[in-house]
């Protein structure tokens, strides 16, 4: 019976001349727009941020928006059909705190220093060393991550559309290198902006209409427990008492810790792929704006993304299955989105929703390339092959950057072959590099005794600990009940587990390290360190203008939300 | 959006792209009101129709206010 369902499924999932036709006039903008561009993308500055010259909502949503790539909404709500309500602490602990410190105490720091890069604020605060071990590992995880969003990109338009894979692959990785290579970030830019409009008007009539089905949230959930009887997915802490009582195997201690204090301050922070659209804003109100901007979008994502995960729990009439255990005929967790996309959206409405996700998955590949491109030129060419070039060799560098970007992406996007979840394949990155990295970023911004050396081994320290733990975990599951003081942990919990121990690695090695190590100079570090730095402050502005209150407020938002759905 | 560079606001094209969309959407969504798409469900609540025309207007919106030359 299910099979049958699964196959009439199907069989509903394709486009209409009007879908097409809309997917179509969308390929031609981007195009159009990066053309439009070129002609702005003159100098460095321009290229790689954008001239700094954007406003504190257009960079507010290009921060929000290259973290709402289509890898991330189809694995999300995935994993919110797996694990429920749960899922959506990576849309609240797991980012608002951290965008709200990142707008309030880091961005500053970013800024003032006028710094290209994050690698490049390393460089100015401890050195070439951990500059150097920053921009190789943050360059390696860009072009992985380019590769994974081509791949799935090209998965999904096969398994929803039955497209070609390497028709879905060539299409994409050419208009990405056309448009990118033409605009620098401006374009990378443009093209996050209309993939945000694009994803809330193709998803949301999913939530609209799903609640309608079932009744609202009260009749959302009696159908949730009709169908999966025993089972909590509707409440967000109160099940993490003990591994055992939830879906994810997961203590609260892990997520607030692990995710909150670690993956997400790490990634949020400290991910230039996010961090590069906050430096382009046009002044450090601006920058610290943002961010926080940023954060009241974030927290209603769960909307479209969360939502649609739990609905297909109640609504659809079969059962989807983990990725390694799927059938033939059967549908896994990150296909819900599009089974619910088909179940209400009809011609028109679904070329909205699949164009919103090709939207998505063009803007990750942009946002990974444009990333790289300005990592390598600025951090790993310049000081170490080329230091007194033009800016206009530069420019070009990063143009060609672009294009070798992209070739290297579609080879890692054949190599992705092996993942239980998409997801799971992401956050392993995550916590090798990020999780660290914020330790080290950190720790420099407010201590001024953190040394040359300390930076470099700490951080060296973090990701090789990373690593192991994830080695050993994939090895040997006796190692998981090691590590996250639970044999039930899931990836996902294992995931914060393993950014947890990296953090506090990187943090124990750092400080001991400095303790025996002679700091530089406070005349080397002002505008770098906390203490030494004078940060402007908006004295003159209205309570209405200060980025601290809207900071206040998102905290209160976000603290409602908790208590709410606890 | 710029000051340094005279660039088109990226709502323009914004709004272009949801009165584009948005009057495709209606006009789809007219053509199959007597006759929806099979295996869709609530086809009755006419989404595409109502969804659309909110398209059309913001998109018309967001296009007469970021239009190319106001100032």
């Amino acid at each position: 019976m299910n099979l049958m369902f699964a196959m009439v499924v199907a069989r509903l999932v394709h486009l209409s001349p009007v879908d097409l036709a809309i997917i179509t006039i969308y390929f031609a903008l981007v195009l159009g727009i990066g053309f439009y561009l070129k002609r702005f993308a003159k100098t460095g500055e321009d290229f790689f941020l954008a001239g700094r010259e954007m406003t504190a909502w257009v960079a507010g949503l290009a921060f929000v928006s290259a973290n709402l790539g289509s890898l991330e909404l189809l694995g999300w709500a995935g994993n919110a059909y797996q694990y429920g309500i749960m899922a959506a602490h990576w849309y609240w602990v797991g980012a608002i705190p951290a965008m709200i410190f990142l707008g309030i105490v880091m961005m500053p720091f970013y800024y003032i220093s006028k710094t290209h890069s994050v690698p490049g604020y390393l460089k100015l605060r401890y050195g070439s060393e951990a500059s150097a071990l920053s921009a190789i590992t943050f360059a390696f995880m860009t072009i992985l991550m380019s590769g994974v969003n081509m791949y799935a990109m090209a998965v999904v338009m096969e398994v929803v559309l039955g497209w070609n894979l390497h028709f879905s692959i060539i299409v994409s990785s050419l208009t990405v290198g056309v448009y990118v290579a033409s605009g620098g970030l401006f374009s990378a830019i443009f093209n996050e902006v209309l993939q945000f409009f694009l994803i809330w008007f193709g998803a949301l009539l999913i939530p609209i209409l799903g609640l309608y089905e079932t009744g609202g949230w009260g009749g959302m959930v009696a159908r949730i427990h009709q169908n999966f009887p025993g089972q909590d997915f509707t409440h967000l802490w109160s099940p993490m008492n003990h591994a055992a009582n939830n879906p994810m195997g997961v203590q609260w201690v892990a997520i607030v810790f692990g995710l909150g204090a670690s993956v997400s301050m790490g990634y949020w922070t400290t991910d230039f792929l996010v961090v590069q659209r906050v430096l382009s804003a046009k002044d450090v109100r601006s920058a610290k704006l943002a961010p926080i901007i940023g954060s009241f979008f974030k927290m209603a994502v769960p909307l479209i993304v969360i939502l649609p995960g739990l609905l297909g729990r109640a609504v659809l009439p079969f059962h989807l299955v983990p990725a390694n255990l799927q059938q033939p005929g059967q549908f896994k967790y990150d296909d819900v989105l599009p089974l619910m996309l088909a179940r209400y959206c009809g011609p028109g409405l679904m070329g909205l929703g699949i164009t919103a996700l090709v939207a998505g998955f063009m803007a990750g590949m942009a946002g990974n390339v444009s990333a790289f491109a300005t990592v390598w030129t600025y951090d790993l060419y310049r000081p170490y092959l080329r230091k007194n070039a033009s800016d206009q060799h530069y420019v070009s560098m990063g143009r060609w950057c672009t294009i070798i970007g992209l070739i290297i992406s579609i080879g890692t996007a054949y190599l992705v072959t092996r993942s239980k979840s998409m997801m799971d394949y992401v956050q392993a990155l995550f916590g090798f590099f990020i999780a660290p990295l914020f330790g080290t970023v950190v720790m420099g911004m407010l201590w001024k005794r953190v040394t040359r050396m300390a930076g470099f081994l700490g951080l060296a320290a973090g990701v090789a600990s990373s690593v192991t733990v994830f080695i050993l975990m994939k090895l040997d599951p006796n190692w998981v009940n090691v590590f996250c003081f639970s044999p039930l942990a899931q990836p996902l919990a294992q995931a914060m587990w393993q950014a947890l121990w990296s953090t506090l690695t990187c943090v124990i090695v750092t400080t001991l390290v400095t303790l025996v190590t002679q700091p530089k100079p406070d005349s080397e570090l002002v505008g770098l360190v906390y203490s030494l730095t004078d940060v402007p402050r908006e004295e003159y502005t209205s309570m209405l203008h200060k980025p601290v209150f809207w900071a206040i407020v998102a905290l209160v938002l976000f603290v409602i939300l908790q208590i709410i759905f606890w | 959006m710029t000051e340094k560079h005279q660039i088109i606001p990226v709502w323009f094209f914004v709004g272009l792209l949801l009165l584009v969309y948005g009057v495709m959407i209606v006009i789809s969504g007219l053509l199959h009101w007597n006759s929806p798409p099979p295996n869709v469900e609530l086809t009755e609540l006419h989404a595409p129709v109502w969804w659309g025309s909110i398209l059309t207007v913001l998109g018309a919106v967001y296009c007469a206010m970021f239009r190319p030359g106001r100032s």
